[in-house]
């Protein structure tokens, strides 16, 4: 495996666009902060969109609440010129953006009333996964328009699989367009009998059930639904495409990130080998708090060494050892899972992170993550 | 006080908790430990993710029950994937007779309608198929090995087809949204079969035969969510039982800290006492230890307060090791063990 150089792929001007995917609890959104600050030290103009940051890490960004809302980072070292903003994502209120800014007012209001678009918007798999996407391509707007930034970096949602992020708007897209939904608001579209004529058989007996089983209000509220949302997007499989390409565009970058666990490991396998099969950037792999043994001595000669110490009494020297011993057993694990990952994929480059002490909750944590992230 | 904290005895143990702490591990270990002494426990698993199977190292879970791990003692627990499309067909099946519309409604595309856009039906179906098997009676035990499922009855009387059974719920920030059956239904379903079975999981979930167990780390995000999963669910009327604090550290490493923490590791000192074992030392070696030695005494204190702040939500607490070669079933037997030493019983 090759060394990423995350340092140099920060500071090229050419770089507009860093995506931090990965399994869920592997520090993602960490990853997304330090190398949003990082790079912001160095002269970018910097935009970084979190999803679900820990506390105490939204409190050093500044996040103190759920606004949607790109505010600038206190603390940044902006000798350089450069500059942080940081926001939060609010999946809702995004979605309900996106309605307001593409329906007349009266459509709009009939949309956010809907008792479907409502659950849509705030529990449907994948809203989360498309709206990330949706502010991505709002920040980037914004970015081309007002000149505001000249990077974004963007955190990826929690998703049981590191792979539903790529899928999400396309299954929100095509569940939108699907069949049956698009046939049983056929009466409401077709404005009478036509919609309802033009059903098979079998799918008059499919509405019929499903109507029976959820109720005629419900059905209705589908057909208005969908009729309201036709006119808004023009079709929102357009639009999920529209996201999905942004991806694909040159400037792009998607950075894999993963811990030295067997799992988190296996994921980002699938989420490399994902991005290489639709030709998406992939800058590399980060490998996020791997343990390193800071002193060479062997697991096994250490505890043969304290247990010599304990003999003679020296218990605090014998812990010390111990402790040591313990670490470097867990370093060796990571090198053994690291090792069988870079065979597998020897052209995948890649970068450590060691393991801190303690969470990372401030500046000056971030600004050491992004020194590791950077330094190949 | 009972190992779950409460005075009823539960049959349904919802286990939830951030992802990424070992929910699932820790669902299967508990099975395990509730199926002792020839007892039938059943292991559910909703969101299609086929962990227990990986867990247990058996193949995939489909929508029968199977025999997922057989006790030495003759316990049994049995794995089952509810899967919503799947009870739905079901579901209309029972109430609709809809034998063959079945596969049509799935080719249509009306399945996956009904299971995804309408808020909470997904929910309810799988809901009715954790309380049919919560509340399914057996005749009779034959040893013949068949599904359960293939012998339910309505006789009140029978003991129950499975002695317990333990949900691996959704994670923590979905938790609360799927146990609240009712409230998701909103004014979907007024009235009909689909608000009555709503109503039945309610009671059911709010009984004293469910109590929800939350699995947590000792790190920071983890206990944080698991503190406020306790405060919400709690409120919500739901019976808290225990906080599984999974893969912590052994003893041993703790009390090894503990004396490293009596006083600041002095380099001289050290490098002196290692020379005196035959180990040479160079100042980079040195300064190695101690950093090891300070973030082991940090990473301590970190656990300690979070420790503290577990046992300040007031339900016990039960505690499972770290086990570094990973999850298995022998490491879920071992795990099972364990519960059981800490008083786990049926």
């Amino acid at each position: 495996m090759s060394d990423l150089d995350l340092g140099a792929l920060l500071e090229d001007p050419e770089t507009s666009v860093v995506v931090c995917c990965g399994a869920g609890g592997v520090g993602k959104t960490t990853t997304a902060a330090a190398l949003a600050l990082h790079a912001a030290e160095r002269g970018r103009r910097v935009v970084v969109l979190t999803i679900d940051p820990a506390r105490r890490l939204a409190q050093a960004l500044g996040l103190t609440e759920l606004d949607n809302t790109p505010r600038p980072v206190v603390g940044v070292d902006l000798a350089a010129g450069g500059s942080l903003d940081a926001m939060m994502l609010d999946m809702k209120r995004t979605f309900d953006e996106v309605v307001l800014t593409h329906a007349d007012p009266e459509t709009a209001q009939q949309i956010l009333d809907n008792s479907i678009y409502q659950a849509l918007s705030s529990s449907f798999a994948g809203t989360q996964e498309y709206m990330a996407m949706e502010r991505l391509g709002q920040l980037r707007s914004q970015a081309d328009a007002e000149g505001t930034w000249d990077l974004i970096i963007v955190d990826t949602p929690p998703s049981r699989s590191a792979l539903d992020f790529l899928d999400a708007p396309t299954r929100l897209g095509s569940f939108l367009d699907g069949r049956f939904i698009r046939l049983i608001s056929a009466p409401a579209r077709a404005g009478g009998r036509i919609g309802a004529r033009a059903l098979g058989v079998g799918m008059s007996v499919a509405a019929a059930t499903i109507g029976k089983l959820l109720g005629k209000q419900f059905m209705l509220d589908v057909s208005t639904f969908v009729a309201a949302m036709d006119t808004v997007f023009g079709g929102f499989r357009a639009r999920a495409d529209e996201t999905y390409a942004l991806l694909q565009a040159p400037g792009t970058r998607f950075v894999v990130v993963a811990a030295p666990e067997r799992d988190a490991l296996r994921e980002a396998g699938y989420f490399v080998q994902r991005l290489a099969r639709d030709r998406m950037p992939l800058a590399g792999l980060v490998l996020n708090r791997v343990a390193i043994s800071r002193a060479r001595i062997s697991a096994d000669r250490a505890r043969d060494a304290a247990e010599a110490l304990e003999e003679a009494g020296d218990r605090h020297t014998a812990a010390v050892l111990r402790v040591h011993a313990d670490h470097a057993e867990v370093a060796a694990r990571h090198r053994r899972l690291i090792r069988d990952t870079t065979a597998a994929y020897p052209r995948l480059a890649s970068v450590q992170v060691p393991l801190a002490g303690a969470d990372i909750a401030d500046l000056p944590a971030l600004r050491e993550v992004g020194r590791a992230l950077t330094t190949p | 006080m009972t190992w779950h904290g409460t005075d009823g005895t539960p049959r349904l143990h919802i286990v939830t908790g951030k992802g990424g702490t070992g929910k699932t591990t820790v669902a299967a270990a508990l099975a395990a430990a509730l199926a002792g002494e020839g007892r039938r426990v059943l292991l559910v698993e909703t969101e299609e993710r086929q962990g227990i199977s990986q867990v247990l190292d058996v193949p995939p879970l489909g929508t029968e029950e199977t025999e997922v791990a057989t006790g030495l003692d003759g316990g049994s627990v049995w794995g089952l994937s509810i899967e919503a499309g799947a009870a739905l067909v079901e579901y209309l099946r029972l109430f609709y007779r809809l034998g063959m519309a079945g596969d049509l409604l799935q080719k249509m595309g009306a399945i996956e309608f009904a299971t995804t856009i309408a808020p909470g039906v997904r929910d309810v179906l799988i809901g009715g198929k954790i309380y049919e098997s919560v509340r399914r009676t057996a005749s009779g035990r034959s040893p013949s090995g068949r599904s359960p499922s293939a012998r339910r009855t309505r006789d009140r009387d029978a003991p129950p087809a499975y002695d317990a059974v333990v949900l691996d719920a959704p994670p923590t920030g979905r938790v609360g949204r799927f146990l609240d059956v009712t409230g998701q239904l909103a004014d979907l379903a007024k009235v009909g079969p689909i608000r009555n079975q709503a109503d039945a999981i309610h009671g059911l979930l709010h009984s004293g035969t469910t109590v929800v167990h939350v699995v947590t780390l000792l790190e920071q995000l983890p206990v944080q969510e698991t503190l406020d999963a306790v405060r919400d669910l709690g409120a919500d009327g739901l019976r808290i039982g225990a906080i599984v604090v999974n893969q912590a550290r052994d003893d041993t490493v703790r009390s090894t800290v503990d004396v490293i923490a009596t006083q600041e590791p002095d380099p001289a000192r050290l490098a002196e006492q290692l020379e005196s074992v035959a180990i040479r030392t160079t100042p980079a070696m040195i300064d190695g230890l101690v950093q090891t030695a300070a973030e082991a005494v940090q990473r301590r204190d970190l656990e300690l307060s979070l420790e503290e702040a577990v046992a300040g939500a007031g339900r016990p607490v039960l505690t499972l090791p770290h086990l570094p070669e990973g999850i298995g079933p022998d490491a879920v037997w071992r795990l099972a063990s364990e519960l059981t030493d800490q008083g786990v019983q049926p």
